[in-house]
């Protein structure tokens, strides 16, 4: 183990980089390895185990104080929650039907107020059985709670792994959030990554910064009310649970500003004002490129938008987007489209908006699929 | 936690609610108090929202008072009829959700031994019988397996309660509930037998007719979580409500019970445990 120094988090994310030529599960290794992480729980599920190993290896080597493997995903996000209400920095990461599983205590994360950081790993859900890439439990998490940011690349992984615990432990935000990347496309693969050096750290979590009290006994109030509001059948407790619900989703909305701190704009786009936008996130946005390059050399107008935040997502900035466009195709590695409901919902006009290509099951995306739809609706 | 964290500002003292400042004044954090001194103390519990003659309020309120270290005690509930006492309760408890509280208990156990290594910090489990041996099974006996160091405490009123008394996997054979209307077709789970076979160190069956026998069987459970490996202590707690007997019947109904051998009061104590609390138990003579 390398002797480390905790720094500020922005002397961390601006250090000189040093590259590397690795995968996507070895970015998250990376990135837990300067996020002076306390605790991970893990549980084996393809195409997320071996990011678990690396953190285990990391826990081997001293770089975290406790890890073990747990019984099952919904058991192991209630550890992590365990963990987090106790107050301590944790970690995890599953996939695909392991996100089903442990469904229930995603919510309650978000409810809870933990500042939790679990990387997903997504793959398609059953039947029939697939363990291919697939991005379909992104539209079951949709109203989690839970802060969402969809990787294309290990180089963003890495990125958005480090930079989500700083955004999760904010006061004002102090919500769980998700790292979503493409199963196998960018875990299995190399790439090069940028990454700071090993001798440099995140400063450790002040679990008393919580706007929730700590599970420790060692603060105050501990003493809970006579007449207690929760599970009683009058206004006060209707007005308790939903005013707490509103904070939870002001507490995403309050997040934006750190996203933007930490990671940027909620979205990055090549050629904005071109007539055809490609809109897309995770690997369909590098699929998209590809078709850009391609259409723009036949000469077709073509831009591309990668939304990098899902919750909270970009709203504003995507219905001014498609105001000006004069076509919006949205490829998708999925069966169900939900990213491009989620454009349509913001959006003025719908009818400009194209809901695919889609591929799922585990296939790829040639970029021909969506020059194709760039050639059909040019038209 | 140190007394002096939650003393009252003077200047706040006269709005703070009453029950409060006896809590402060004469609450049993930092005092060696149990289920003899009960009404010389402030409790932990505040009242209690559950029905007349409920088993499960009477042995709650001992087993809050049996705690040796309720300064620095970390309770973890689940879905039931205890949650809805909980929020009344003076120590720091988590609800999350239905079932998952021993996997809860595992990451806050293991968090607080880091944060706080010099340091004691008991978690205790109290949950309801079909939290614990239905729909939680796997947690707990998952938690036991790897040996957490957690005293588990089931409140056994043999049956889902809170949802209007369904038949649970700790109801008696033959009993007709809810969703056994011609009345249930397999035995009582014998989860002391599971417990001590899944490495449980200290097993215990008791109930509140024996407050004394209770509040040891409390105590042996969380030090020998404290120092050793898992305990699990099932606390038998009929309930008047879905059983249809008179509230005042209901400590009657246990000794009946016990009398005629259909709730077994046990104790098993391993070896490691045995020499514990011979340790302890001859310090404090």
């Amino acid at each position: 183990m390398i002797e480390q120094r905790a720094v500020e988090p922005a002397q961390l994310f601006e250090a000189k980089k040093e590259s590397q030529f690795i995968t996507g599960s070895e970015a998250i290794r990376e990135a837990i390895r300067r996020a002076n992480v306390e605790m991970a729980i893990s549980y084996p599920i393809t195409p997320q185990s071996e990011s678990m190993h690396l953190v285990g290896d990391l826990f081997a080597e001293g770089y975290i104080k406790e890890y073990f493997r747990g019984e099952n995903e919904f058991a192991v996000m209630s550890s992590v929650a365990g963990a987090a209400m106790a107050g301590v920095r944790v970690f995890t990461a599953t996939g695909g039907p392991g996100t089903l599983r442990a469904f229930e205590a995603f919510p309650t994360w978000a409810g809870a107020r933990l500042p939790i950081v679990c990387a997903f790993m997504t793959r398609g859900v059953n039947s029939p059985l697939t363990i291919q890439p697939d991005t379909i439990e992104m539209a079951y998490m949709l109203d989690t709670g839970i802060i969402m940011l969809h990787a294309e690349t290990a180089q963003d992984l890495y990125d958005m792994i480090l930079r989500a615990f700083i955004i999760a432990e904010q006061t004002e935000v102090h919500i769980p959030v998700g790292v979503f990347t493409d199963g196998f496309f960018v875990t299995h693969t190399r790439d090069k990554v940028k990454i700071a050096p090993a001798d440099m750290k995140l400063p450790p979590y002040d679990p008393y910064s919580s706007p929730v009290p700590v599970m420790d006994m060692e603060n105050v109030p501990f003493r809970q009310m006579r007449d207690p509001f929760v599970m009683k059948s009058n206004y006060v407790s209707y007005a308790a649970h939903a005013s707490w619900q509103q904070e939870v989703m002001a507490a995403a909305e309050r997040a934006r500003k750190y996203i933007k701190q930490y990671i940027g704009e909620l979205i990055e786009t090549e050629y904005p004002d071109a007539d055809i936008l490609l809109i897309g996130s995770g690997t369909a946005v590098s699929q998209s490129r590809e078709a850009m390059a391609y259409a723009r050399s036949e000469g077709f107008n073509v831009g591309l938008v990668k939304i990098k935040s899902i919750r909270p997502f970009p709203a504003q900035e995507i219905r001014e987007l498609v105001k000006r466009a004069k076509v919006v195709i949205v490829p998708e590695f999925n069966r169900v489209g939900w990213l491009a409901r989620e454009i349509k919902s913001v959006a003025e006009d719908t009818t400009k908006i194209v809901v695919g290509p889609h591929v799922f099951g585990g296939m790829t995306m040639p970029p021909g699929m969506i020059l194709d739809e760039i050639r059909r609706t040019s038209v | 936690m140190k007394k002096n964290i939650f003393q009252i500002s003077p200047s706040f003292y006269d709005v703070m609610p009453a029950e409060y400042r006896e809590l402060v004044e004469n609450g049993p954090f930092e005092k060696k108090v149990g289920v003899s001194d009960l009404g010389a103390f402030k409790e932990l519990s505040e009242e209690h929202p559950l029905c007349a003659g409920c088993g499960l309020a009477l042995s709650l309120r001992l087993i809050l008072a049996s705690l040796p270290n309720p300064e620095d005690t970390i309770i973890v509930g689940s879905t039931g009829c205890s949650a809805i006492a909980f929020p009344q309760v003076a120590v720091q408890n988590i609800h999350s959700l239905f079932g998952n509280q021993n996997a809860i208990a595992s990451g806050v156990k293991r968090a607080l031994t880091l944060r706080f290594p010099d340091k004691i910090k008991d978690v205790v489990v109290i949950a309801g019988d079909g939290a614990t041996v239905d729909i939680g099974l796997d947690m707990v006996m998952q938690s036991w397996f790897r040996q957490e160091r957690i005293t588990t405490i089931m409140l056994d009123n043999e049956a889902y309660a809170n949802t209007g008394g369904q038949e649970s996997g700790m109801s008696q054979e033959g009993a007709v509930l809810h969703m056994a209307p011609k009345g249930k077709t397999f035995p009582k789970v014998s989860l002391p037998e599971l417990a001590r076979a899944s490495g449980c160190v200290y097993v215990a069956a008791v109930n509140p007719a024996k407050p004394k026998k209770l509040e040891k069987a409390i105590v042996r459970g969380v030090l020998a979580a404290r120092e050793l490996g898992p305990t699990y202590i099932q606390v038998f707690t009929p309930c008047p409500t879905n059983y249809k007997f008179k509230p005042n019947e209901t400590i009657e109904k246990i000794k009946m019970r016990v009398k005629e051998g259909t709730y077994e009061t046990t104790e098993f104590i391993s070896a490691e445990a045995q020499e514990l609390f011979a340790r302890l138990e001859e310090g404090k003579k």
